[in-house]
């Protein structure tokens, strides 16, 4: 598949900020949050920033962005109209716990408020996969580790920015509890998506004569396409170049979004160093882009094998 | 309503038998030809006149070719193989030509995906369409159709054309094969003439259109005799259109038994952007 840098930004960087606010909720809803007022609003803008960034890209990817509003209609069958309707029911729990935050009031309105932005935050990042997940053509993409590298990828890389706004605010007063749980979390992160890379390199490949319905025959070569340009699925389906380079490219992504992070968590831990948390939280963010743009490119989809130039 | 109709008796589609197919790609220039002008024209080109035009085609024809069996079976024909062995390398290559529209699915999710209702079937016949006015272009049901069915219509052409006003309507929105919905009903037009136009303008014959939900009509007793097959059935969208399998060579060297064998995959760097064929070099070292 074609990696398109809307889309791309859209899952990283939204994926971010509803991981930042998916852990920032939990903890105000369960009180462990040891900020309130400004200490709160900070990440929580910081977040809005970036789902509000995300959003806006993806809009980008359509033919016809003014019309986007159209996409809310129908959440009975599609899992983008449900990812639109969750993204901006988010909102609403994240003004919430703005107004509580901006009002010092740290009470049973809070924690609710907390809880709902997490759950609904939470549904978001749900919906942005399973409008991948729900693709049959593009077989990559429903491999199971798909849904929870979601899920961890959001947390994980959300959880560094508010791990070092933590240790800015707090002068390296907090617990190691949350980094060591990001750590935990950024080496099964690595471990599923080397699992992912491992299971989608022995899938079979999509042959012409399996398309064509025409493999009882005999070898099925593609002889000639329909045009002797590129057309339109030839551009978007048909996308070799990642393939090609993939060992590579796997390499630096698993070295950004999960080794880095984790020698940085471990340095931090260990002696006081709060400069580690935003440089890694950054490498992680290049990581996941790497690892985006690798989620779309390696997919092979399956109209791809009715071309020439795609073989196997 | 993205979500599916229920299922209904008449299912209008196409039968095209790769048998008779001479791929001469006349369906698919006829189909350009109407649906640039008809109800739902022009369709979208970029560049067409340019050194890499590009536009949207509701159907294309490929090419393939076929390596029988190295060991056919024993058969009527089989002195006749050996004799066409004889001469040097294997079995003699088959070319299969293969036109590709849209199969007009009974359960497709590209309906199902659609996040703004546009991409509907209907319920009385089963066509399947792209309400243009209500399409996003978010390009999702064209990921979802394993049969290349749908191409967008670019939102930002390189070159303006003159009818460039019309054709704004149709700017990044999803494009497809509306099986000739403005001729099948048009009463306006002769009644023999009430066929989608890549069936009137095959020279062999190779396309038919008719119910095949009724089990009494023409193209559904051609389908019956000549075993017609549904593409990649696995994917569960069942495609309402039939392709009907060439028929047995006379030495049967194309009888059934063998399976394609994979080759390698290659790039082109020289055709990619200049970014990525940057990236590709840099890659490559």
């Amino acid at each position: 598949m074609k990696p398109a840098l809307s889309v791309i930004f859209f899952t990283v960087l939204s994926g971010m900020g509803y991981g930042l606010w998916c852990l920032l909720g939990i903890a105000l809803a369960i009180g462990a949050y040891p900020h309130a007022g400004t200490g709160v609003l900070v990440p929580l803008a910081f977040g809005f920033v970036l789902v509000t960034a995300g959003l806006l890209a993806s809009t980008s990817h359509l033919g016809r962005p003014e019309r986007a509003w159209r996409a809310l209609s129908q959440w009975r069958s599609s899992w983008l109209s449900r990812e639109g309707i969750a993204s901006l029911l988010t909102y609403l729990p994240m003004l919430a716990v703005a107004w509580y935050a901006y009002f010092g009031s740290a009470g049973f309105g809070l924690r609710v408020a907390g809880a709902l932005l997490a759950l609904c935050a939470f549904a978001t990042v749900l919906c942005t996969a399973n409008i991948y997940r729900s693709l049959k053509t593009i077989r990559a993409w429903r491999a199971p580790q798909v849904l929870p590298l979601y899920f961890m990828f959001a947390l994980l890389s959300g959880g560094l920015w508010l791990w070092s706004w933590l240790l800015f605010t707090s002068k390296g007063a907090t617990g190691a509890a949350f980094p060591l749980a990001l750590l935990a979390l950024a080496v099964i992160a690595a471990i599923i998506k080397f699992d992912y890379w491992h299971a989608i390199d022995a899938l079979p490949a999509n042959t012409a004569g399996h398309a064509t319905g025409l493999e009882a025959l005999g070898a099925v070569r593609a002889f000639e396409g329909p045009v002797t340009e590129e057309s339109y699925l030839t551009r978007e389906m048909a996308f070799v170049l990642a393939r090609k380079h993939a060992a590579r490219l796997r390499q630096g992504a698993l070295a950004l979004f999960a080794v880095l992070p984790a020698l940085g968590i471990a340095i931090a831990v260990l002696v006081h160093a709060p400069w580690v948390a935003p440089v890694v939280a950054v490498a992680c963010v290049a990581g996941l882009f790497v690892e985006r743009w690798l989620f779309f490119a390696e997919a092979r989809h399956a109209v791809a094998a009715y071309f020439p130039r795609f073989r196997g | 309503m993205t979500s599916l109709p229920a299922p209904a008796k008449k299912k209008l589609g196409l039968v095209i038998d790769l048998d008779t197919c001479v791929g001469c790609h006349a369906c698919a220039v006829a189909c350009k030809e109407w649906n640039d002008g008809g109800d739902f024209g022009p369709l979208a080109d970029d560049d067409p006149y340019g050194a890499e035009p590009h536009g949207v085609w509701f159907n294309r024809v490929h090419s393939y070719e076929i390596a029988p069996h190295p060991n056919p079976p024993p058969h009527a024909g089989e002195e006749k193989v050996r004799a066409a062995h004889a001469g040097g390398g294997g079995p003699v290559p088959q070319m299969v030509h293969f036109p590709r529209s849209c199969l007009h699915c009974e359960t497709p999710d590209c309906v199902t995906v659609c996040p703004t209702g546009a991409s509907y079937k209907r319920a009385a016949d089963g066509i399947v369409l792209v309400d243009e006015d209500k399409c996003i272009g978010c390009q999702l049901c064209a990921w979802a159709c394993p049969y290349g069915a749908r191409e967008i219509a670019l939102p930002h052409p390189k070159t303006s054309t003159s009818d460039s006003s019309r054709k704004d309507s149709k700017r990044g929105t999803m494009q497809k094969c509306t099986l000739c919905v403005d001729r099948i009903y048009n009463e306006t037009l002769d009644e023999r003439d009430r066929q989608p136009a890549c069936v009137l303008a095959c020279p062999t014959r190779a396309r038919m259109f008719g119910d095949l939900g009724d089990p009494d009509s023409e193209v559904s007793k051609v389908v019956a005799e000549r075993a017609g097959f549904a593409l990649m059935p696995e994917f569960g969208y069942r495609p309402v259109n039939r392709y009907l399998p060439p028929r047995p060579r006379r030495d049967g060297s194309n009888a059934t038994g063998a399976t394609a064998a994979p080759a390698t995959e290659t790039l082109d760097a020289g055709k990619l952007p200049p970014l990525l064929r940057w990236l590709d070099k840099a890659l490559s070292r």
